[in-house]
């Protein structure tokens, strides 16, 4: 069972290729993290495989079924993706919005009925937002919209998840907030890819990652084995040094201090 | 069980918000019985009840309710509901609280239909059609400018805008070479709207738009809340996002121009009040939808009945709109700002 793409090439103008050539790969119950500069690729990457763009090469298919046998909702049903911010227009509540997650379930005509009610209340209390429910979604701090979105994707029912990063914006307790969500979604069978500009983020969250410069693969594979300070230099252009120790490691840019 | 511990603990959902949305829908009843005593000659209750319902009662009093009332209420109830619930619908799609039900040019194509049929002597049912027929003309041709380039919100909005200034144009046009005794104030009123003129052949045109319209919008309304989060978000949630804006517009478009042909320009109704629906049962278009409906109806009721009675001759409705629509628009927002923003 995976959420898998392969040689996808994309390009928002002709021969203008954001992507070229990516295959990537999450099974269930892993947490993939895709890294790389501002305009690499990585929130294209994710689009293309929720279904919101459709690359001009190059396949995805899920759990075996291609896009191209999928309808939208069936789609939906399989994947669901998590913005950075909800971008509604209207102050709707926690409980409305994450209600909107049972669209691929209700008929075009329909209306979310008890059942839905109850995916909604299951998928609150998974990340810990049971008591906001009737709160509405922009009065919350940013952690917590990031959390009311993933609850979306959990109403959705979709076995993979796809977060535009997660981490971004919050502070040190609410990105370990957000991704300590993530990480346990995981473990209980959930497929994750997460775009991130923080390759902690993946050392301490990820089971894999996927460096990508200029739309193509730079480095994959488990974030401990992959990352290097050379490679991140490769990646960001900037030098990057390691910090080992107490059996954790980091990296922080290497330059001038003050 | 859990489930439903958990939403009982906040009275104001689901049980107490579905009674104000149904109350909203049945406030437009009350208020049509109690305007059909009003008029130049007022009416008591048992009369007008018995003149609705069979009863004894003099044949002038019967033709008067049944004849002349009825039908102009019926039209200002189902004007009023037409344009909130486009209105309400036209916000969310556009992802805009500040859009209304002329924003794709409707109102201008209307007019510039029926000023066209004033000038070619066309009668009051030319008048009708060809307000609608420009009604449509103008939202077709403003999506379809839209759709060619791109078919974003934003380009959509924008040909809008472009159509509208275009239609006004052509009134204008039309008005200058109208006959500056008869026809050219009879487009100026027209497009001050006013629902004098309105009889029984009029209703079954607009009541046959309303119900396709309302019905169709009404079946939508879960939806149309998707269409209101970023075109990513809708997509990924398994919509077809341009099917299900095209069909709202086409919706929306085909509810404004019944209502504009019949009533003329009637401006703010579908500004103010899908945000007094949001105010009172919140943007879930679930009941923002019927809730609008309902006050839409209520309102221009209220309004129609203002503009009926207060003076001798009849004041325009588009003026009254304006003049108690603005006010309560500007508290509304300082309501909003004070509050420290984020539209309702």
């Amino acid at each position: 069972m995976s959420l898998v793409g392969r040689d996808i090439f994309y390009a928002y103008s002709p021969e203008k290729y954001v992507l070229s050539g990516v295959s990537i790969t999450v099974e269930g119950g892993e947490v993939l993290f895709l890294l790389g500069a501002n305009g690499s690729g990585k929130t294209t990457l994710l689009e293309c495989l929720c279904g919101v763009r459709f690359p001009q090469a190059g396949e995805i298919s899920v759990d075996g079924l291609p896009f191209s046998v999928l309808s939208a909702r069936e789609r939906a049903k399989r994947i669901a993706y998590v913005p950075q911010f909800p971008e509604a227009a209207f102050a709707y509540t926690v409980e409305e919005m994450v209600l909107f997650g049972r669209a691929p379930h209700v008929g075009p005509f329909g209306r979310p009925g008890k059942k839905d009610h109850e995916k909604v209340e299951e998928a609150l209390s998974q990340v810990g937002l049971e008591n906001l429910r009737a709160r509405p979604v922009n009065t919350l701090s940013g952690g917590e919209r990031r959390l009311v979105l993933i609850a979306r994707g959990l109403a959705q029912e979709a076995p993979y998840l796809l977060l535009d990063e997660p981490d971004a914006h919050l502070d040190p307790a609410n990105q370990h907030r957000v991704l300590s969500v993530v990480r346990a979604l995981a473990r209980k069978g959930l497929g994750v890819v997460a775009t991130t500009h923080n390759p902690n983020s993946a050392l301490l969250y990820g089971q894999k990652v996927i460096l990508l410069r200029t739309g193509k693969i730079l480095a994959e594979g488990d974030p401990y084995r992959v990352l290097s300070p050379e490679i991140l230099r490769e990646a960001y252009g900037i030098p990057f040094q390691l910090l080992d120790g107490a059996g954790a490691k980091a990296f922080i840019p290497h330059v001038e201090r003050g | 069980m859990r489930a439903l511990r958990g939403r009982a603990e906040h009275t104001f959902w689901p049980v107490g918000r579905a009674g104000l949305v149904l109350g909203l829908c049945l406030l437009p009843l009350p208020i049509l019985f109690a305007s059909l005593l009003l008029g130049r000659m007022g009416l008591g209750a048992r009369d007008v009840w018995a003149s609705l319902f069979g009863g004894a009662v003099p044949e002038t009093v019967r033709a008067l309710v049944l004849r002349v009332r009825l039908p102009r209420l019926l039209a200002a109830a189902l004007v009023g509901a037409n344009l909130a619930v486009s209105g309400a619908a036209f916000q969310g799609i556009f992802r805009n609280p500040l859009v209304e039900s002329r924003i794709l040019g409707v109102s201008a194509g209307a007019g510039f239909g029926a000023a066209l049929a004033m000038v070619l002597r066309s009668g009051p049912a030319g008048i009708q059609i060809l307000a609608f027929a420009g009604g449509l003309l103008a939202a077709g041709l403003a999506v379809t400018l839209g759709s060619a380039f791109g078919g974003g919100i934003l380009v959509l909005v924008l040909s809008g805008v472009l159509v509208s200034s275009f239609f006004s144009s052509l009134v204008s046009l039309v008005k200058y070479f109208a006959d500056p005794y008869v026809q050219l104030p009879g487009i100026t009123f027209w497009l001050m709207g006013g629902l004098s003129a309105v009889r029984w052949a009029d209703i079954l045109p607009l009541a046959v738009a309303s119900a396709i319209g309302l019905g169709g919008l009404l079946l939508l309304r879960w939806r149309l809340n998707l269409l209101t989060l970023s075109e990513a978000e809708a997509q990924s949630l398994g919509l077809s996002v341009r099917r299900l804006r095209f069909l709202t517009v086409a919706l929306g478009t085909l509810l404004t121009a019944a209502a504009v042909s019949v009533s003329g320009v009637v401006g703010w109704v579908g500004l103010i009040v899908p945000h007094a629906a949001r105010a009172l049962v919140g943007p879930d278009h679930l009941f923002l939808i019927p809730a609008s409906a309902g006050l839409g109806a209520a309102v221009l009721l209220l309004f129609d009945n203002i503009a009926r009675t207060t003076l001798p001759t009849e004041i325009p409705l588009d003026i009254l709109t304006g003049l108690i629509g603005v006010p309560v628009f500007f508290l509304l927002f300082m309501r909003q700002i004070k509050r420290g923003g984020g539209w309702r």
